[in-house]
């Protein structure tokens, strides 16, 4: 099936695909603090968009629910924590330096074709016109833990986990037009709890070791436990 | 039927009741109370399946067979017996200033959160709320590792909070992936992610995208097993936490996760033994490659440890790695064998943590090389923990060593070299325990080192159950044991 | 004969419309910062200037340095002959390949930079240095829109690209969309505009494109002036006609040539719009952090070749 033989409706859930994709490369790149909560609550806003768009060009009212929720949840609230954390913090003009920023993009790329591979057998399967996004939301995913892995900072490294979800709730959205009911709920009550954590974190992490910058969170590796030891015993 | 609910709604109301309770030392008593209600519901659940059989109920929300009834009543049980080790833990930890009193309210109604996550877990009949509330324990436990506020403790929260996060998150791409799958087959899609409606279908199932699906899924609440090389927050998690917190996640968490995994694999099996698939027993091989990576490299790590909780928690990584390769060769002994080492060491693991505790209430620290002479200062302490370590490294007559035996037995039966892998990998990790328990049970009494109070029940209740079940498990479990066998495998074993 | 013709007249709106859109985009700026702009005809007035001028040489100025000029200027006309203006399918289509395009912009710049490092001035090698470092990580970029292009379209040559997108109708694709915004850097990058390179100032330390260009007189640097105009000429006609291929003419009637005409000249003007706005909210760059702003250009390009795989053709 080709693009061509889309209805425009249908096209537009692709193209916000493709802009989804884009945040998440944003992110990756993004190196101020304030820009990347900017980029994930416009992520949060496009997957609330796009799934608005496939509630209403299937038919699926029960998705328009979904939207507003992923919409306050992802696009608004969260982001608007994370601002006022940041703010209080004192980082908001933080400006985190990504190692190997080039090699860090096409590792992302990689990943990107890589998911497009594991995607292939899945989107045989599919009837819907959606299908297509699966490989894309199985790359957010994946750029997502790209960021936790590559960032140091507390801050970003939750903006990866964050997004991580989005990728699942753009999997769930496009692939099946939604979970049941009870399950978005569930979900969306895990993340709000996550999110209110990982502020209660910062603080913690602030209070133990002055900074948020979880690299210097390395007390417990097992070879730094084993060296500490030593160094007591001479 | 309303058992069930009772069982849910009692640690969901203890967990708002402890929130508001102000006195540390009532909340500590009502968290005993709590938990013995909770499993009085359970056990008359039990009774009920055992004479009715399976139920579904709650509009298909929650089912109740053979396989997680036991599991539950296990959860409930070790509920109670850590609950009353944790009221005078924690009276000792609040008395040494570690915990502020503000803090006991979070730590007792999260206890009880924690267990109704668990039990969720246990009885939905979804698999949406199965990943929410092994997300949930997470989320109700990430707080408790951090309850001392050291810097160490809050890294092993924050690792435990971001690695499980982030692996449960690709738990959740499968869970997609499955509903993905069943919407294929099934007319009502919103049923598409019950258990029952899954498993009636499974068959039908397509193999790619369940093949698929089991990847993300294994990954995913393996990262909550502790599977190497996910195990990365476990040590830490455990090791930094209050005790009765490392008790309840080595002897329950894990479980969970594992249930999980072996309830997705049910699902995945009869899908993958259609025909076109060149590759029937994936779900298997993957269970046991990781399960036996986590098993031997666990093993090792056993042999370095410094921190006595942390040694423990290598050896929770090593026992679940054991369990995960058995349901993995699958087969009815090595089914059940798993069943029964699920049991024992979720009781084992628990007491050890319990005698733990008070050995480092005793030598006052943590550190390997510092707690010596236990049996002199306190011989109930020394031998509950000598014991335990004997039990949980495989000794007979305990009942890990009878559970060990039947996935040796298994795994002699269809993949006869890598009995050999098996029985180097239990040695390793005996050696590895010994060499740190000898010296810590037996050794020179430090200067000054007392007698503290010490509630031993638990543990003693814990071993002697271990202890009967190596010697002759009784005929109702055997039968719970032989229906679950019977619901993984197809067949029966006894 | 009639299509010769028709390629031959829009060679020539091409060649002499390329001054009228550098200027109009000079007014826009002005008229964005309140300043007084410059007549439409001052650079047919700078050029014919040029011309009449004396050339001064320096002394140790070869024979290339003083070819340069033409070449690169018949390298930009052979350029614009294969980017349709106004019409396609004429017959020049033949030779109107993306990558012939490619290879054209590649000898006015390979003689560009030779020129630049011809008399041994400071300013002139470190402008080619500069100018052939940017080429190399735009280029990638470059090619990477055409292979999207080329993916959509299953042709290289512009003229059937065009067609096919017409053929086919408004489609929203995402591939498109980021192959676009990559042309766009690459473009504004390729044609020396801000915020890679500024073409209004002298003697700056930052300046790529003036330092080549810095020992050339008279008629020689009309030709390179000329030629660089020509240049985002080019850049333009690709930007509007692939992306938005509409008003095109595909039949040689004369109602459908004035469409392609009116056409040509809206979507030009509003792109030297766009041109001007970007120019003037943006500031100049530093030359290190250009490698950057490329890396974007490639990223994006690829994004919309990977885009076009997952997103667009079924399995």
């Amino acid at each position: 099936m080709n693009i061509v033989d889309f209805s425009l409706q249908e096209q537009m859930v692709l193209l916000i695909a493709a802009l989804v994709l884009f945040t998440s490369f944003a992110l990756l790149a993004q190196q101020r603090m304030l820009a990347s909560i900017h980029v994930f609550a416009w992520q949060g806003a496009l997957v609330a968009g796009a799934t608005a768009l496939i509630a209403a060009v299937y038919d699926q009212p029960h998705l328009y629910f979904s939207a507003a929720l992923t919409m306050a949840l992802k696009a608004l609230f969260m982001p608007w924590m994370l601002h006022r954390l940041v703010n209080r913090l004192g980082i908001q003009h933080h400006v985190e330096t990504v190692v190997r920023p080039s090699l860090i993009l096409l590792a992302a790329a990689a990943l990107v074709v890589f998911s497009y591979y594991v995607a292939l057998p899945i989107e045989k399967l599919s009837l819907l016109s959606t299908r297509n996004t699966i490989a894309i939301s199985m790359a957010v995913v994946l750029l997502g833990m790209l960021m936790m892995v590559s960032r140091r900072q507390a801050v970003s490294q939750v903006i990866g986990f964050m997004s991580i979800e989005n990728g699942l709730f753009f999997a769930a959205v496009v692939s099946t037009h939604g979970m049941p009911m009870v399950v978005e709920l569930g979900i969306a009550f895990d993340v709000l709890v996550a999110a209110v954590l990982f502020g209660v974190f910062f603080l913690q992490i602030r209070d133990s070791i002055e900074s948020l910058d979880v690299d210097r969170l390395n007390r417990l590796s097992e070879t730094r436990l084993v060296e500490s030891v030593r160094e007591a015993e001479e | 039927m309303n058992a069930l609910y009772l069982t849910l709604l009692l640690p969901l109301s203890g967990a708002v009741l402890l929130a508001v309770v102000r006195s540390p030392l009532v909340a500590g008593w009502l968290n005993v109370g709590i938990c013995v209600a909770t499993f009085s519901a359970s056990l008359v659940m039990a009774l009920g399946v055992l004479a009715n059989g399976p139920f579904l109920t709650g509009n298909s929300m929650f089912y109740i067979d053979a396989f997680n009834v036991y599991l539950v009543v296990l959860t409930t049980f070790v509920g109670i017996t850590t609950a009353v080790f944790s009221r005078p833990y924690m009276t000792y930890v609040l008395s040494e200033g570690w915990v502020k009193r503000k803090r006991m309210r979070l730590y007792h109604s999260m206890y009880q959160a924690f267990l109704l996550t668990m039990l969720l877990a246990l009885t939905t009949n979804n698999l949406g709320i199965l990943w929410v509330a092994v997300e949930g324990a997470t989320l109700a436990t990430v707080l408790l590792v951090s309850l001392y506020r050291t810097p160490e403790s809050v890294e092993a929260a924050w690792k435990y909070f971001v690695l499980c996060g982030v692996g449960i998150a690709q738990a959740l791409f499968g869970t997609v992936l499955v509903y993905f799958a069943a919407a294929h087959v099934l007319h009502l899609p919103e049923t598409g992610l019950q258990w029952t409606t899954l498993h009636a279908v499974a068959s039908q199932l397509d193999p790619t995208v369940m093949s698929i699906a089991f990847v993300f899924l294994l990954v995913g609440y393996g990262t909550k097993i502790g599977l190497v090389p996910l195990h990365n927050w476990l040590p830490d998690a455990h090791s930094e936490g209050p005790t009765p917190m490392s008790a309840v996640l080595s002897g329950l968490l894990l479980n969970v996760a594992l249930y999980a995994v072996v309830r997705c694999k049910m699902l995945v099996d009869p899908a993958l033994a259609d025909p076109a698939w060149d590759n029937p027993q994936l779900a298997g091989y993957l269970m046991m490659g990781f399960g036996l990576l986590s098993f031997m490299v666990a093993g090792l790590f056993l042999h370095r440890q410094q921190d006595i909780k942390r040694m423990f928690s290598y050896s929770s990584i090593e026992h679940m790695g054991l369990m995960t390769f058995a349901f993995g060769v699958g087969g009815p002994l090595a089914t059940f064998g798993a069943l029964l080492h699920m049991t024992v060491h979720s009781l084992t693991k628990s007491a050890i943590f319990i005698a733990v505790g008070h050995a480092t209430h005793i030598a006052g620290t943590q550190a390997i090389d510092k707690i010596r002479g236990l049996i002199k200062t306190q011989p109930a302490v020394g031998w509950g923990l000598l014991l335990g370590t004997a039990a949980i490294a495989g000794f007979p007559p305990f009942g890990v060593f009878m559970s060990e035996f039947l996935v040796l037995t298994a795994t002699m039966q269809s993949w006869p070299w890598l009995t050999l892998v098996l029985l180097s990998g239990l040695a390793i990790a005996f050696a590895g325990l010994f060499r740190n328990i000898h010296p810590m049970v037996y050794g020179a009494v430090p200067e000054g080192q007392v007698p503290v109070k010490a509630n031993m029940i638990p543990v003693a209740v814990h071993l002697l159950i271990v202890l009967w079940l190596g010697l002759a498990i009784p005929d109702f479990l055997a039968n719970w044991f032989d229906q679950a066998t019977l619901l993984i495998t197809g067949s029966h074993f006894l | 004969m009639t299509g010769w013709l028709l390629a031959l007249v829009q060679l020539a709106l091409f060649v002499l419309g390329a001054p009228l859109l550098v200027i109009w985009v000079k007014r826009v700026k002005c008229f964005l910062q309140n300043r007084r702009a410059p007549s439409m005809l001052q650079p047919y007035r700078d050029l014919g200037k040029l011309f009449r001028k004396q050339v001064v040489l320096a002394e140790n100025a070869s024979q290339l340095f003083r070819m340069a000029p033409y070449i690169v200027f018949a390298a930009m006309v052979l350029a614009a002959f294969t980017v349709p203006l106004i019409a396609i399918q004429l017959p020049t289509a033949a030779i109107a390949d993306m990558l012939v395009l490619v290879g054209f912009l590649a000898i006015g710049r390979f003689f560009i930079t030779l020129a630049g490092m011809d008399v041994g001035t400071a300013f002139g090698g470190m402008g080619s240095s500069r100018e052939v470092s940017l080429s190399a990580f735009a280029e990638p970029a470059m090619l990477m829109v055409i292979f999207t292009l080329a993916m959509t379209a299953q042709s290289t040559n512009l003229s059937s690209v065009m067609q096919y997108l017409i053929d086919v109708g408004l489609v929203l694709r995402p591939s498109l969309m980021f192959a676009l915004l990559g042309m766009l850097l690459v473009a504004v990058a390729e044609t020396g505009r801000v915020p890679v390179d500024n073409p209004a100032t002298h003697l700056e330390l930052t300046m790529v494109h003036e330092a080549m260009i810095l020992e050339y007189s008279g008629r020689h640097l009309a030709m390179m002036e000329w030629a660089a105009q020509l240049k985002l000429m080019i850049f333009g006609a690709l930007v509007v006609n692939i992306f938005f291929p509409w008003g095109l003419a595909t039949e040689f009637t004369l109602v459908a040539i004035a469409i392609g005409i009116a056409a040509m000249i809206i979507k030009l003007a509003v792109l030297g719009v766009v041109l001007a706005l970007s120019e003037t909210v943006l500031a100049k760059m530093r030359v290190f952090r250009v490698p950057e702003y490329l890396n974007l250009a490639f990223l994006l390009a690829l994004l919309g070749a990977l885009s076009h795989i997952i997103l667009e053709v079924g399995v």
